[in-house]
């Protein structure tokens, strides 16, 4: 699949004949540093754009335009509707899209509240929560409406490290409860290996496939190593280390 | 890797390193403890501080009442007034401030008492003389008003939505307030009455409609412009269709500038309908405020003049503090949009 963008004076081809195959259950992670198209690619199988080249198929159906079977979390704090409290932005798409009735949607909407930890929020309206907290609704939002595949986008990226530490690990949670299927784009690749287990390295400019690896389990800090090495010696040549993002 | 804070030991702070700062300050090559002796403290018996949360003395309390500062302003405005009108004592110019009030309560409503024999004709009569009571020429210029806004708001809604989804749209809006939002709506009303009729009130509406529509448009559509790509991202993604697309997520995002379009679009449709009133004398069969204005000028009650400008000037402040602010604090105010 090839993906372009125009600008007022050019064409910008994104990603060059990128191919990967995600199957249920994966954490698939898009790796690479900035102007890889990783995040193009990501918009591209949420339908917000169209590939030049190659096509996009989901459970064998064509992605032409974006739909709820493929909810997003963005990067931004400010996806959250401000005028909706923490309960009813989860349970707006459940309503409108799903078509929920009222009772299945509340229910709905409180167990994933309860599952991202904010039932003591979910009155509160997102201008008086903090950035991690937003997160973890817009998480909420995405994960109530069961998708086919949830799409995330940098979503821990504007986090401070602590905070962005410990949503990868509640992330890691959600997905042992949930076994949902995760595309998930990052420049970090101390966030790919503990997020993914499965990790589709890119090289930038315009953004074509190096490698596509096995992660390693949590539990194994010396496979981690070894494996965000490797990957740092994909992207950068032999003589980088591994600089962490925290 | 560098040094991780550059130039951190230039760093002074009026409040202890939290963490470990022997280690942070071994890192940094500085010895260690030599001229800063450590110290620990128990703050849990403090009693010094008295009450965290003391309570406002009452005078403070009043004063922090929103309506109780501007009202004060108004007051000394009003004094002011009284006393550059008692020093000059020209009523026929200047009118104090009781006189004006009195006039104007003493126009507000029908005379109903002077009615010696009650009759259906009598009560019209009291209602619709020539010098109307104040109530009834407001009502009238209101009804007036509402019309034309409502369809002027309808209609800037409709373009502005159009010129959100398409170019062609976009530049339709912009080139038409490029041409219509500098004409006056003053300068429509001889084409107005040539077209509809002197004493037609659609003349009239016709006026507000022109002198509400584009403010708003212009307001409604940057503030479409203006809501973030993630908010309509996020909306896409929900599969909304386009109708709930624009009342469900386009409307509420941009409401902080749509509120001030409607803010502006008011205040252009009331002076205009004010001033057409005055100069052209054009409203229906019941004048309006900007006739009562006109006609106490003609027979000189310069009192009742100044009453029907203060009726303009309380229904500009009614809308603002009362209307519009009741709906900013139940929208943009309570969704953290505008402070």
């Amino acid at each position: 699949m090839t993906l372009q963008y125009k600008t007022d004076e050019a064409r910008v081809t994104a990603t060059f004949r990128v191919s990967f195959q995600v199957q249920r259950s994966d954490r698939f992670i898009l790796l690479g540093p900035s102007g890889c198209g990783k995040s193009t690619l990501l918009k591209a199988v949420g339908g917000f754009l169209q590939p030049v080249e190659g096509e996009l198929m989901l459970r064998g159906e064509r992605i032409t335009r974006p739909g709820p079977s493929r909810m997003m979390v963005f990067q931004e704090f400010d996806q959250l509707l401000p005028w909706r409290t923490v309960r009813e932005n989860v349970l707006f798409p459940l309503r409108s899209a799903r078509g929920l009735s009222r009772g299945d949607a509340n229910a709905r909407a409180d167990l994933y509240i309860e599952k991202v930890k904010l039932t003591k929020f979910a009155d509160a309206y997102p201008h008086t929560l903090s950035g991690g907290m937003k997160q973890r609704v817009a998480i909420a939002r995405g994960m109530a409406m069961e998708p086919d595949i949830l799409l995330m986008d940098e979503p821990f990226a504007a986090l401070d490290a602590l905070t962005r530490r410990k949503m990868q690990e509640e992330l890691l949670q959600l997905w042992e409860g949930t076994k949902m299927t995760i595309l998930f784009v990052t420049h970090s690749i101390e966030e790919a290996v503990i997020v993914g287990n499965r990790i589709l390295v890119l090289s930038p400019h315009p953004g074509q496939v190096r490698a596509e690896l096995n992660s390693v389990p949590v539990s194994d800090p010396i496979g981690a190593k070894n494996l965000q090495d490797r990957i740092s010696r994909l992207l950068f040549g032999e003589d980088n280390k591994v600089v962490s993002h925290g | 890797m560098a040094d991780p804070m550059p130039g951190a030991s230039n760093l002074s702070t009026s409040s202890p390193t939290p963490g470990n700062p022997t280690a942070d300050r071994a890192r940094l090559g500085i010895a260690v403890g030599a001229d800063r002796p450590e110290f620990e403290r128990d703050t849990s018996g403090s009693t010094a501080v008295g009450d965290v949360r003391q309570k406002l003395n009452p005078a403070e309390r009043v004063w922090g009442f929103e309506i109780v500062r501007k009202s004060t302003i108004v007051l000394l405005l009003l004094l002011a007034w009284q006393w550059g009108a008692l020093y000059y004592d020209n009523p026929l110019g200047l009118p104090t401030a009781w006189e004006s009030h009195k006039a104007l309560f003493d126009n507000l409503v029908p005379k109903f008492w002077e009615i010696k024999e009650w009759s259906w004709e009598a009560v019209k009569k009291a209602c619709n003389q020539d010098n109307a009571p104040l109530l009834i020429m407001t009502y009238a210029s209101i009804k007036l008003l509402l019309v034309g806004y409502a369809i002027g708001v309808l209609l800037a809604c409709l373009l502005s939505v159009a010129a959100t989804f398409t170019r062609i749209g976009r530049d339709f809006l912009e080139t038409l307030t490029a041409m219509f939002s500098p004409l006056p709506a003053i300068a429509l009303v001889p084409l107005a009455l040539i077209w509809f009729g002197l004493g037609n009130p659609n003349a009239m509406i016709f006026v507000l409609i022109h002198s509400v529509m584009w403010p708003v448009a212009l307001n409604m559509h940057s503030g479409f412009r203006a809501s973030g790509t993630t908010l309509r991202m996020v909306g896409q993604n929900y599969g909304l269709g386009p109708f709930r697309f624009v009342a469900m997520i386009l409307i509420p995002a941009a409401f902080p500038a749509i509120l001030t379009g409607l803010k502006i679009g008011w205040a252009f449709g009331w002076r205009t309908l004010i001033a057409a009133e005055l100069v052209f004398g054009v409203n229906g069969d019941q004048g309006g405020l900007g006739w009562f204005v006109f006609m106490n000028k003609n027979n000189q009650n310069t009192d009742a003049v100044f009453a029907g400008l203060l009726m303009v000037i309380f229904i500009g402040l009614l809308v603002e503090n009362v209307i519009f602010r009741t709906v900013e604090n139940k929208t943009v105010r309570k969704w953290g949009m505008q402070g």
